[in-house]
């Protein structure tokens, strides 16, 4: 039976929401952040225990949607419902505010670096994504604003592998941008449509050939790339991949999917629900790529008190799994699979 | 209707009375909690005003994963009234402060009764935007001031 084992539960008086958490490329360290305007920043001590060792206060004047750390581990990115996005450095053991990235009319709500380091995107409830390039040290020149979506962007996240960035949005569609190389425009390379509701969430497997995403509407959905010239014979336009819709996972959720993590070293596909449970997806082996099959293998009722907001699977230890509540709680798991 | 579903039931499962009473009573909270919101524009109470109304609120017990939905369902007063969304927000912050436990709530305009039915419903059960709205000092006044509970 495959089951999630408490590890251990993080908890700071009125906290209060806790939106998101984030793991460092090398697995160690975790950041969370949330209604309380504060980034934490927690580690081990010296008896294996999870330890809140550093708080970040002075970046943002309201709630602190999503942290993010850049590929190299020494940036950490924070983003606002003050329209702002702080890029935090660390020095001799130190956080700072190096820079604070303005330009969204409101609330920023999600924050990703690009695996070259090269890039950081941005969106908002204004409908745009920013895309920025890390010029140098401490500075950072917008590279693109782009207007594609119709509502709200939600959620943004970069190729594992390239310059391509994804975006998820209360539109209910998904779109991939990326830069046009005979001009340098960024441009709008694709658009997935298929959920009903908002799109909360995407998230690429670990060679970034799919897709997974979680709606409002409560199903999950994989995407697969289908690349020019693919033996399929799916049609592709101006030599970008078209996306298809392989596998819509419905009825298990019962309210909104707010987070989705694809763990890149199982396969494994964790959610965060809004009715408070955690779940584990796997996919059947020897599964047809055009029409992949995934089981529900662990379903965690009451994993918080209140909505799970973010699950996020660490990038180096197997298994190991961090989720986020409304409820003021960080929990970190255990996945055995026996 | 699923409340005389239910009552349908207690003569065969015992069980089942405890649990209509419970549906009952936090359906009773529910309204209490939600009749004296004051209308942004006017000086009457969404109660006054048949705003609210407590055939509009139901509740869906769930007993497994101890997690009580409620639905509020509301009636602005005008097809176009641009004040539904904030009516909407007074009320999932006031049953959001004043309820015992935590629930999760649906809130739903009445079908038919704004032009923009849909769009608001989306927003209204946003909780994302919701969070935001409240961090705004001029919203966040205006949803105070008709929350606010006289003496």
């Amino acid at each position: 039976m495959a089951k999630l084992e408490v590890v251990q539960i993080l908890t700071k008086k009125d906290s209060g929401r806790i939106w998101n958490v984030s793991w460092h490329p090398k697995g160690d360290v975790l950041a969370s952040c949330g209604e309380d305007k504060c980034i934490r920043i927690w580690a081990k001590d010296l008896l294996g225990k999870w330890t809140n060792k550093i708080v970040l206060t002075d970046g943002h004047k309201r709630t602190i949607r999503q942290v993010a750390w850049s590929p190299c581990g020494n940036y950490l990115a924070s983003a606002g419902f003050d329209a702002t996005t702080c890029i935090w450095s660390k020095q001799d053991g130190e956080f700072e505010c190096n820079a604070t990235l303005e330009g969204h009319e409101n609330e920023v709500k999600s924050v990703a670096w690009s695996k070259s380091g090269q890039y950081l995107g941005t969106c908002s409830r204004d409908k745009s994504v920013w895309i920025w390039e890390v010029a140098e040290e401490n500075e950072y020149d917008c590279a693109a604003v782009l207007n594609a979506h119709t509502q709200d962007v939600k959620k943004i996240i970069w190729h594992p592998k390239k310059d391509i960035l994804a975006s998820a949005s209360y539109d209910n569609t998904i779109k991939f941008f990326r830069e046009d190389v005979s001009d340098g425009d960024w441009v709008c390379c694709g658009t997935l449509v298929g959920h009903d509701s908002t799109v909360w969430s995407i998230s690429f497997d670990g060679d970034g050939s799919r897709l997974a995403s979680c709606s409002d509407d409560c199903t999950i959905k994989i995407w697969k790339e289908y690349v020019p010239g693919n033996p399929e014979g799916v049609a592709t336009v101006d030599n970008d991949s078209t996306w298809k819709c392989v596998c819509t996972l419905s009825g298990q959720h019962s309210r909104t999917i707010y987070d989705i993590n694809w763990c890149p070293i199982t396969g494994l596909l964790a959610t965060a629900c809004a009715d408070d449970s955690v779940r584990i997806f796997k996919e059947d082996v020897g599964s047809d790529l055009s029409a992949p099959t995934f089981n529900l293998i662990c379903n965690v009722e009451k994993a918080h008190n209140e909505d799970v907001n973010c699950v996020s699977w660490n990038p180096t230890a197997k298994g190991l799994l961090a989720t986020c509540s409304d409820d003021g709680e960080i929990k970190i798991w255990n996945f055995i699979d026996n | 209707m699923f409340l005389s579903f239910l009552r349908k039931k207690i003569g065969t499962n015992k069980e089942k009375v405890k649990e209509v009473q419970n549906v009952d009573e936090i359906k009773d909270m529910v309204y209490d909690i939600l009749r004296t919101i004051k209308d942004p524009e006017k000086p009457n109470t969404l109660e006054e005003l048949n705003v609210i109304y407590e055939e509009g609120i139901t509740v869906k017990p769930n007993p497994e994963q101890c997690i009580n939905v409620i639905r509020v369902e509301f009636n602005p007063t005008v097809p176009h009234c641009s004040l539904a969304t904030l009516i909407g927000l007074c009320i999932r912050i006031k049953l959001q402060r004043d309820m015992p436990y935590p629930i999760k709530l649906d809130i739903y305009i009445k079908e038919g009764a704004h032009t923009t039915e849909h769009e608001i419903n989306k927003q209204i059960n946003d909780k994302e935007r919701i969070a935001a709205a409240m961090e705004n000092p001029n919203l966040k006044d205006i949803v105070e001031n008709c929350i606010k509970e006289e003496d």
